[in-house]
């Protein structure tokens, strides 16, 4: 549990992280909440030779409102996300998400940034993001740039950001109506299955995470429910399931079922 | 009863654990320490090939790097229990070298140690060490380890068999009396692999004194004097006498902390070639890949009833997982903590165990929590609950059938079982009965016929256990195979001041002997529990010990300490007579003084230690002093007993299942600190709850644990228990002066069959008959499905 030797650097302008990012290159790691990075790095499975520690990085943890969306900075912790009252007012399913991120210790460090960054298939996050066709601001040496959640993610810990990005915000529209259905797994509490569900009139958009290596919108849910059929029972179509000794493919795929029905009902 | 026995009287030790203050090895630094790091096969099964230290030794800060190639080589820890094979070939005993030779024979064992002037340094270093190795086929399974194509742990035998043992009556004897059954119970299971996982990991500091020829070992352990014991004569052969061994604060153990384990023999040893202190300890993934486990039994077992319901015979067979290595009391734990228990609280005439102790290549498996009594009671409380369905009688009403009466071991006589052991006392429908009350039975079933109109999966559970603390007496447990003593030593040494130093071979890694402990000598010497120290773990106080597991502190160790009470008394008495001028039989004792009987005239305990120490005017022919030592042999085990309820209810969506209420009805004997009992109860509750519910160390078929972190292996929650119903009845152990039994492993001893019932309960309507532990939501799910 102590991890390779490191250079640690703070920075305290989003300029400043990426220009050592450049110069860095892959010897380089951001680190914000570090519940996710700290600990690989004690295993020594991720062993960066220089930390950019961006959580000194002014306004970076805010979180306002802006015309038609709220404005999350990516330095804002699960713990933030879930007290604040404009998310609970505005985007209700991320307070919701938030608060079933780990323990109260995860949940005062980890950050939303960090969490969509590190992509990891059985974070919350993701399903949340995706369900609310929420926006990805990434800032690299080019500028900065917009990504769409359904653009963001590619695989497992994977996502289509640029080695010398990191992202800054993440813009939400208003969710008048959201769910948010968490089946844990026992040990890590991660998800097993997640399921958002954001209403929009009769319509819905659904975001699942946990089931495959890549967080998804369920399209084939959303169009069985405006259709009117048994949405649910299509939670998993033409979706690769993954398998663990918590949950194999028969049965992440029945609680993703399971999961979305609870959150359509919701 | 006095001033503070039977008392919640909060716990003494608390202050410093609770503000951080606790001294536990890691927190220990001497001058001149090295840290280490260990070079850990990441294969199950292998030839090592090759293993180059050259670049380690170059790096930064390196003190030294050793293999089994240095003098270490030579050395291996023993084993203390032996059992021999039932055809009387006598136990395979494979070493168990300090480091790896020339084969791996379980993930995570050690080929090297790095020694280095930081731990930073030691990790960096131990990356340096390059080993080459030649991967073997693995076996992990302890049924599957017996096949005759598994490949074998220790070569140097024809199958994997460490012994083979049995218990009970004729097996050809129960095997005709279930045929003739009129319904025969069947079930096979797997009693799944737990990780002990105390909150303190292992750590281990050995500091070689060049000048005295001294060695100081501290040591996160159970037992500190068989440690040395161990260490000393059997593993490096180096003198007794010169080596201290020091085991002060301690973060839990259940069972794992009681061995005598490599690493701590190992930094012994080269603390000597450097010549300066060495540290280790452990971290998780360590702790996951090298604490000794616990349970991995694979079960196939038949009960036999007669019409009525009674219990005519009882079958079973199993394998049970000795792991790479023999630990220290490995052999002990399937067997004489196992097999002994087979009666449970039943009349069972005729009783048959079998069991085969593979080697498999896994991290061995030793005592955890319970040690053998938990695998009997989930075994029996199984079995009856099921049988008691597949006859269609209440699973209440089949325990009461088949009950041992009543018995106090003093009027009645106590119990003789079919499996060697006899019962103390014990009075086991009391408990179930107290517990239904609790639970309030008959409205429960009637909410559950309701529920599952609805579609809600309600259930509730029994177990009516009994179990075995205390294990004794020494010449009984030696003619089984112990090859150490199970006695206690307790040391009374009265302060001239009147204030009292006790030290007890016992060991506290949380129980909180330093609070009971002198609840009872206060309240028999008649003086306040601030005049007493408790003094354990470190054996230049101590004068000798046996240690803490077992459940056998108070019942064996406070009894040692009674013994040295009643001689301080007696020889306090001398000097009170000589200071009154009167008869000893005309003193009475009480309240910290002496008084002649039916007179004013008394002299306090105080005045009396005082003389003792300054013998001026004292009775002639005495010695000076009052301090006596005591080692306590007790006449038999103790029998804790009593009462589990689990009330469930299951997702039936998800299976997943949650805990809504748990009743647990202890008899211990006397209880000393009622908050004290209730507290090791919800704790053993706890790991209960979680073997029944979420946890398992799950090998992979190459041998890789896939469990080897908290991601993957579900410990229980706060969140996962609910509020725990305690109650207790009293009937006393006959044979001990404290009339105690013990309650350190009740709670996770009987608490597994009520919650693996109470989900079967839920579900029996839907056919479902047994369920895999640990009861996953997948596992219930698919049960359901079926
Ligand atoms: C015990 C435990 C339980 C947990 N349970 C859950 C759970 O239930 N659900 C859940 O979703 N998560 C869970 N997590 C993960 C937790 O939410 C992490 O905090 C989160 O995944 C990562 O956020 P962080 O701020 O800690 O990121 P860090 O660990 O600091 O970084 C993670 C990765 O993202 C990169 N990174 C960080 N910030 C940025 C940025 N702004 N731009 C670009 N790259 C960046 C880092 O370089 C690194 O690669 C748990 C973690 C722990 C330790």
């Amino acid at each position: 549990m102590i991890p390779a030797k490191f250079e640690y650097m703070k920075v305290s302008s989003v300029g400043e992280a990426v220009d050592l990012l450049e110069k860095h290159g892959f010897d380089a790691k951001i680190l914000s909440g570090g519940h996710s990075l700290l600990p690989a790095m004690k295993l020594r499975l991720n062993r960066p030779e220089v930390l950019i520690d961006i959580t000194g990085i002014s306004g970076m943890d805010s979180i306002t409102e802006q015309g038609d969306e709220i404005v999350i900075g990516a330095n804002c912790t699960h713990s933030q996300l879930l007290r604040s009252e404009l998310v609970q007012k505005q985007v209700n399913i991320l307070a919701q998400a938030a608060d079933t991120v780990g323990d109260v210790q995860v949940r005062n460090k980890g950050t939303i940034g960090g969490s969509l960054a590190h992509a990891d298939p059985s974070a919350d996050y993701p399903a949340v993001v995706l369900a609310c066709d929420a926006v990805i601001v990434a800032e690299g040496k080019n500028g900065s740039r917009e990504i769409a959640a359904t653009d963001f993610f590619e695989g497992i810990f994977t996502t289509t950001l640029n080695d010398d990005e990191i992202i800054t915000a993440i813009r939400f529209p208003k969710i008048a109506k959201g769910n948010y259905q968490k089946f844990y797994q026992s040990a890590s509490r991660f998800a097993v299955v997640g399921v958002a569900v954001v209403r929009d009139g009769d319509s819905v958009k659904v975001g699942v995470t946990g089931v495959s290596d890549t967080p998804y919108r369920a399209t084939a849910v959303e169009e069985a429910y405006a259709g009117n059929g048994d949405a649910a029972e299509h939670a998993v179509d033409d979706i690769e399931v993954m398998s663990d000794h918590f949950a194999d493919v028969e049965y992440r795929s029945h609680l993703a079922k399971v999961m979305v029905k609870r959150a359509l009902e919701a | 009863m006095g001033n503070y026995v039977g008392k919640p009287v909060k716990r003494r030790e608390d202050a410093r654990f609770l503000k951080g203050a606790g001294t536990y090895t890691d927190d220990i630094k001497l001058r001149k320490m090295t840290q280490s790091a260990f070079v850990r096969s990441p294969y199950a099964h292998a030839k090592i090939l090759n293993i180059d230290t050259s670049e380690a030794k170059k790096a930064e800060g390196v003190v030294a790097v050793f293999t089994a190639q240095d003098g270490c080589g030579e050395f291996g820890v023993p084993c203390g229990w032996q059992v021999d094979f039932k055809n009387g070939e006598t136990m395979r005993e494979p070493k168990h070298p300090l480091l790896a030779k020339d084969k791996i024979r379980h993930v995570g064992e050690a080929v090297a140690i790095v020694i280095a002037e930081s731990l930073e340094l030691a990790r960096d270093a131990a990356e340096l060490v390059s080993v080459d190795y030649e991967e073997l086929p693995a076996v992990t399974d302890p049924k599957k380890a017996m096949d005759k194509d598994a490949p074998l742990v220790h070569d140097d035998w024809k199958d994997n068999a460490a012994f083979d043992w049995c218990i009970g009556n004729d097996r050809a004897e129960v095997e005709a009396a279930l045929e003739k059954a009129h319904h025969v119970t069947e079930m096979e299971f797997r009693n799944q692999r737990l990780a002990p996982n105390a909150m303190e990991p292992r750590s281990y500091i050995a500091d070689y004194d060049v000048n005295g020829d001294k060695w100081t070992l501290y040591t996160s352990t159970q037992n500190p004097h068989l440690i040395r014991l161990l260490m000393c004569a059997f593993a490096l052969g180096i003198p007794e006498q010169k080596v201290r061994v020091v085991s002060k604060d301690v973060g839990g153990g259940f069972g794992s902390k009681v061995y005598h384990y490599t690493e701590e023999c190992l930094v012994t040893w080269a603390s000597k070639e450097i010549g300066r202190p060495v540290k280790w300890t452990s971290d998780r993934s360590e702790a996951f890949l090298t604490d000794a486990q616990g349970r991995d039994h694979v079960v196939k077992s038949k009960m036999g009833f007669d019409k009525d319901g009674k219990i005519v015979a009882h079958l079973t067979d199993e394998y049970c997982a000795m792991g790479a290595y023999l630990s220290t009391f490995a052999p002990a734990i399937p067997t004489y903590l196992h097999g002994t228990l087979f009666q449970g609280v039943y009349t069972t005439p005729l009783i048959h165990l079998n069991v085969t102790a593979p080697f498999t290549h896994t991290v061995p498996v030793d005592a955890y929590r319970g040690a053998g009594r938990p695998e009997a009671t989930y075994l029996l409380e199984r079995i009856v609950s099921k049988g008691a369905r597949e006859m269609g009688i209440d699973p209440t009403e089949i325990r009461f059938k088949n009950f041992i009466p009543p018995f106090d071991g003093v009027e009645q006589e106590g119990y003789q079982t079919q499996v060697a052991l006899q019962y103390d006392s014990g009075n086991y429908e009391g408990v179930l009965k107290k517990g239904l009350e609790m639970l309030g039975y008959e409205d429960f079933r009637k909410e559950q016929s309701e529920a599952r109109k609805n579609g809600k999966l309600i259930g509730v559970g029994f177990s009516t256990y009994i179990e075995g603390c205390g294990i004794a007496p020494s010449a009984v447990v030696g003619a089984l195979g112990a090859r150490a003593g199970l006695y206690e030593v307790g040391q009374v040494r009265v302060q001239p001041t009147g204030k009292v130093s006790v030290f007890t071979g016992s060991h506290s890694h949380g129980q909180g002997h330093e609070t009971v402990f002198a609840q009872f000598v206060a309240d028999k010497l008649g003086i306040p529990m601030d005049d007493i120290e408790i003094e354990h773990g470190d054996t230049d106080q101590v004068a000798f010990g046996m240690g803490t597991y077992g459940s056998r502190s108070l019942s064996v160790g406070g009894s040692a300490i009674m013994k040295s009470i009643d001689k301080i008394l007696e020889k306090g008495a001398k000097i009170a007579a000589h200071k009154l001028e009167a008869a000893e039989e005309d003193l009475d004792y009480a309240e910290g003084k002496w008084t002649v009987k039916g007179t004013d005239k008394s002299v306090s305990f105080g005045d009396v230690s005082l003389t003792a120490y300054v013998p001026h005017d004292y009775p002639e022919g005495l010695e000076p002093g009052l301090d006596f030592s005591s080692f306590y042999d007790p006449a038999n085990f103790t029998y804790p007993f009593g009462t589990h309820i689990a009330v469930v209810e299951v997702d039936a969506d998800t299976g997943r299942v949650m805990l809504n209420r748990f009743i647990a009805v202890d008899d211990v004997g006397n209880i000393m600190n009622p908050m004290i009992v209730d507290g090791q109860i919800h704790g053993g509750v706890a790991q209960g709850v979680g073997q029944a519910l979420l946890e398992e160390v799950v090998y992979d078929e190459g041998g890789q644990m896939i469990t080897g972190s908290y991601m993957d292996y579900a410990m229980p929650r706060a969140d996962d228990l609910p509020m725990i119903e305690t109650a207790n009845t009293v009937t006393p152990c006959p044979h001990n002066p404290l009339g105690v039994k013990g309650a350190g492993e009740a709670g996770t001893i009987g608490s597994t069959p009520a919650v693996v019932n109470a989900v079967v309960d839920a579900l029996a309507h839907l056919g479902v008959t047994d369920i895999q532990m640990p009861l996953k939501p997948q596992t219930v799910w698919k049960a359901m499905q079926n």
